[in-house]
């Protein structure tokens, strides 16, 4: 399996190299590192070209991607053991975060997302990203699985608390991303396939209600996307002008900084959300599946990783952590080619800005520690 | 029964590894999904895409051709392109478009018809296409608006052409002017060729020869970003400008001829015979024309349309007046033609003439009469009585027949808009207009150009040319010469010759054009007056005709200087030179100018001048 392939490669005197000695040090996964490093500079090469070759742009997403790197080094020598005993802390520490950011939180684009610590500013729902499936996976790391009724119903405030209160920011796209890592968590727990079916009946219930309860301009996303013409300068430009970035990008693309949606304003948020239709642009069908079997892969390794684990907390961890990072390529990429409506999830690690990576980061980095940190005695 | 969980560490990573895989296949499901979603976008749809991104990208702007100039024939300038500024909004990408205007309203003057036409305008074009909301911007207007230009996006500031007449008033009747295409207009233009002009030939020669002055529309195709910014210029197709038109009017003959009428309301038309171009036309009072440019405010057009002494009218064309006496010298040819009467052979004139049945006396203009007189004697000395025996003896048909073929009552041809064609009555145009049977008497004042007959000025000087001619006729024209503007090349326009009219005989035109002459040269002529120090022989004939229908058929008594000016005779007078080689004819009337002779002559006679006694080396000097 592609997954596996081992990072131990021995010279010929049967001793680590260099490089797979430093790899052990650092407690760093070889596969994994490669990708997220390979996706990274793919990245920062992709936002040059969607933003009209602003040097300056690639610049600072670099300095924070070196940042968030240092971050996911620093996560990766922490014991899974460790982070466990702080996880009810870390998730304490963000719901109150929370509950702070929707009474002072700073009002940016119409949502009230960030709260300022000083000179900082940050958004304590990235903070969540981590912990709740962190929950999750603490809770359920002393108990017999599958989750019996009393702790599915824990779980479900365990991870319907912090969503709610992202969702009411209004941060549609967190909270999905949230609830995907927190339902996938308990998912991959061993939820009985009778309880799956009942929660999807119950949704298909909800939706109405859901529907009722939503903003307009959520509505708004919602109905373009089913047809995104019945407002093609409105709620629908985005959708249309991405579906004629990617379309006109065909098999080869337009190369790259040729793109004339990218490069002439016509795709909005070309370097942030819809980064996804600038490189189906510049680098057409076969760009795109490139970049998809690289997210492939990480998520695969991540799998892999997850399998690999030893115990219930890091097994659990690393599968709903890998998972949420495939809602997140899901998502994206599904609401700019117009599978799905628009809601604000960036393309991970491509996008320009800096919010997610570092949460993005430190992921990864929890996989590594994971990897790295199992003892070397059963299999 | 409480029952007791025990781990089973095994059967948990087993089914961990299970739904691990569970994930996985839904996970790859998901993404081949949307990789199958961007092949159906890049792959079988991509053609339709990349054509809206084409769409997007590439946009066609009109370029504007430079209208025509206008000159004279000797090149002087009497219609330019000046650079001015336009201020134009692209309703599209302005969000509130009133609080928008509004807001210019503080920076530019916007006046009420300006907003009338953007209104207008409005309605009829696209909104991706800039519409004019003022032109004509003064610098301090451009710089006002440039200082705050971020504020209005949709608004920008257009560096265009504007028309400007350097002659203004001297020659509004003949050039006209262009003024903002109304919505009206538009629908009768080609849209594809007006997308970008703003302004059209409204009138004179700007109007009529529109598609030769307005030339076609260029188009650059350029790359715009999202904004609609033009980024760069794909390709360019150069617009084709207006062809450049050389007028026959010569301006020192118009100058001279605007002069000469002073402040009198009237008209005065010169025409080269021998080939029916228009040397000069004028109408009084006049207007400037570069007021309606850029849209006449509403102040400007009131004074001059409720104005009395209508200076909008354009009176050579569309003036009808009575000829007067200056038909006898047309219905003694005509006497001649049809053989009604021996041109030799002395009538009595009293004075007066009676109509048998009628008590009342048909008067000559001069008490006590002219004696024996004859045909040429009648023509000199305008022998009312005498006409109005050849009159009698033509019959109306046979001079309703002779006039027309002249081109009375019919339109001449000269192309420019509104002309009016006056009457060339006969029993059966009074039968259909006025449902009343024609009456003797009315015959008898037709004699001498009363009555029902009514002439313009340019039927008059047209058929003047062709007595001139001995009965060649040319259409008469204002079009000298086009000019090609990118070959430089000036093509002259050829003369357009009519079927020739009248008396065959070549004494009979002799006849009536000597008896002309001598109403110059003879001391017994009614235009004597004229022929002091003239250096080119002139044939002549004066008029004097009635505007107070009271008097109609009974002349009065009245001495003309007690009379208040509005009730007053128009003057009238036409005439051509040199005689024998005739070069130029004119007609002058003088709306309650009093008599022909003392008031019209001299004013044809200072034209006449005007344009004969140019030397050759004469250069012509813009004023």
């Amino acid at each position: 399996m592609i997954f596996s392939g081992s990072t131990s490669s021995y010279n010929a005197m049967g001793e680590l190299t260099l490089g797979e000695q430093l790899l052990r040090r650092l407690n760093l996964d070889g596969p994994l590192l490669v990708a997220v490093l390979a996706l990274a500079v793919t990245g920062l090469a992709i936002l040059y070209g969607a933003s009209n070759a602003d040097a300056g742009a690639v610049y600072r997403q670099a300095i924070r991607l070196g940042f968030s790197f240092g971050v996911l080094l620093v996560v990766a020598q922490i014991s899974p053991q460790f982070l466990r005993l702080w996880s009810p802390w870390l998730f304490a520490v963000g719901l109150v975060l929370l509950i702070l950011t929707l009474h002072s939180g700073h009002i940016g684009r119409g949502a009230q997302r960030w709260l300022s610590l000083g000179v900082v500013r940050f958004q304590p729902s990235e903070i969540m990203k981590i912990a709740v499936p962190m929950m999750v996976a603490w809770y359920l790391h002393d108990k017999p699985l599958p989750p019996h009724w009393k702790q599915l119903s824990l779980l479900a405030a365990i991870v319907v608390v912090p969503v709610l209160l992202i969702a009411v920011q209004p941060d549609l796209g967190t909270a999905l991303l949230i609830l995907s890592a927190g339902a996938f968590g308990v998912f991959l727990a061993g939820l009985r396939w009778r309880v799956i079916i009942l929660l999807v009946v119950l949704l298909a219930v909800a939706t109405p209600i859901v529907w009722h309860f939503m903003h307009d301009y959520q509505r708004e996303r919602v109905l373009t996307l089913i047809n995104p013409q019945r407002d093609p300068l409105g709620a629908g430009y985005h959708i249309i002008q991405s579906e004629i970035a990617i379309g006109s990008g065909g098999v080869f693309g337009k190369g790259w900084l040729h793109g004339t949606q990218s490069q002439l304003d016509f795709l909005p948020e070309s370097s942030t959300d819809f980064i996804f239709a600038v490189l189906g642009e510049q680098f057409g069908f076969i760009g795109v599946l490139a970049l998809l079997g690289l997210y492939g892969f990480i998520i695969g390794r991540s799998l892999y990783i997850a399998v690999h684990a030893q115990d219930t907390f890091s097994r659990l961890l690393a599968g709903a952590l890998t998972m949420a990072f495939f809602s997140y390529v899901f998502i994206n990429s599904g609401m700019v080619s117009g599978l799905l409506p628009v809601v604000g999830v960036p393309l991970p690690l491509v996008s320009y800005g800096g919010t997610s990576m570092m949460t993005l980061m430190a992921g990864f980095g929890i996989l590594m520690s994971i990897h790295s940190h199992r003892k070397l005695v059963s299999s | 029964m409480a029952r007791v969980r025990i781990r089973n560490e095994w059967l948990e990573r087993h089914q961990f590894t299970l739904r691990i895989v569970v994930v996985g296949i839904i996970g790859l499901v998901l993404l081949l999904t949307v990789a199958a979603r961007l092949f159906y976008l890049q792959v079988i749809n991509h053609s339709h895409y990349a054509t809206l991104a084409e769409g997007n990208r590439l946009h066609d702007e009109p370029v504007t051709p430079p209208r025509g100039l206008i000159f004279d024939r000797n090149g002087v300038l009497l219609a330019e392109n000046r650079p001015s500024y336009e201020m134009d909004i692209i309703p599209e990408q302005v969000d509130d478009l009133q609080a928008t205007l509004t807001a210019l309203g503080q920076v530019v003057n916007i006046r009420p018809q300006d907003l009338k036409q953007f209104d207008d305008l409005l309605k009829t074009k696209q909104p991706f296409q800039p519409l004019p909301l003022r032109t004509d911007l003064s610098d301090v207007e451009v710089a006002r608006f440039a200082v705050d230009r971020q504020n209005f996006p949709g608004v920008d500031i257009r560096a265009s052409l504007s028309r400007y007449y350097p002659l203004g008033p001297a020659t509004a009747h003949v050039v006209g002017y262009v003024g903002i295409i109304s919505a009206d207009e538009l629908a009768k233009l080609n849209p594809a060729q007006y997308i970008s002009t703003s302004q059209v030939g409204k009138i004179g020669v700007e109007g009529a020869y529109e598609n030769l002055l307005h030339g076609s529309v260029g188009m650059r195709q350029v790359e715009t970003n999202a904004q609609g910014r033009a980024v760069r210029v794909v390709s360019y197709t150069p617009p084709v400008p207006g062809s450049d038109l050389y007028l026959s009017i010569d301006v020192r003959v118009q100058q001279a001829a605007e002069k000469a009428l002073g402040n009198d309301s009237g008209a005065v038309i010169a025409i080269n015979p021998q080939n029916g171009e228009v040397l000069a036309l004028v109408s009084k009072p006049t207007y400037d024309p570069n007021l309606f440019v850029s849209g006449i405010s509403t102040v400007d057009y009131a004074n001059l349309s409720n104005d009395p002494s209508q200076p909008l009218f354009n009176r050579v064309l569309r003036g009808q007046y009575p000829p007067g006496s200056t038909i006898k010298p047309f219905l003694g040819l005509a006497a001649l033609n049809y053989g009604v009467l021996n041109p030799f052979k002395d009538l009595m004139c009293p004075g007066y003439f009676y109509l048998q049945g009628n008590p009342n006396p048909y008067r000559d203009w001069k008490r006590g009469g002219h004696g024996e007189i004859d045909l040429p004697g009648a023509i000199t000395e305008s022998c009312d009585v005498y006409f109005y025996t050849v009159a009698l003896k033509l019959g109306i048909d046979k001079i309703h027949d002779f006039l027309t073929a002249f081109g009375f009552g019919e339109s001449t041809g000269l192309g420019l808009m509104g002309e009016q064609v006056g009457v060339v009555p006969s029993p059966q145009w009074k039968r259909r207009t006025l449902h009343q049977p024609w009456y003797l008497g009315e015959t008898v004042i037709t004699g001498i150009g009363q009555g029902y007959l009514l002439v313009t000025p340019l039927q008059l000087a047209d058929a003047t040319a062709a007595l001139s001619m001995h009965g060649q006729r040319f259409v008469p024209h204002l079009l000298h010469a086009i000019g090609d503007p990118l070959s430089g090349i000036v093509s002259d326009t050829t003369p357009h010759a009519l079927p020739e009219v009248g008396e065959s005989d070549p004494q009979a035109w002799d006849l009536v054009i000597k008896a002309m002459q001598n109403a110059v040269a003879s001391v017994h002529g009614t235009a004597h007056g004229i022929s002091y120090g003239a250096q080119f022989s002139i044939a002549g004939k004066t008029g004097t005709a009635q505007v107070h229908r009271k008097r109609l058929g009974v002349f009065g008594e009245e001495d003309e200087s007690d009379i208040p000016k509005a009730l007053r005779d128009n003057a009238l007078f036409i005439a051509f030179a040199p005689v024998s080689n005739p070069r130029i004819a004119v007609a002058v009337v003088v709306e309650h100018g009093g008599g022909g002779g003392s008031t019209a002559a001299p004013i044809a006679r200072k034209v006449m001048d005007a344009y004969l006694l140019q030397k050759p080396g004469d250069k012509p000097t813009a004023p």
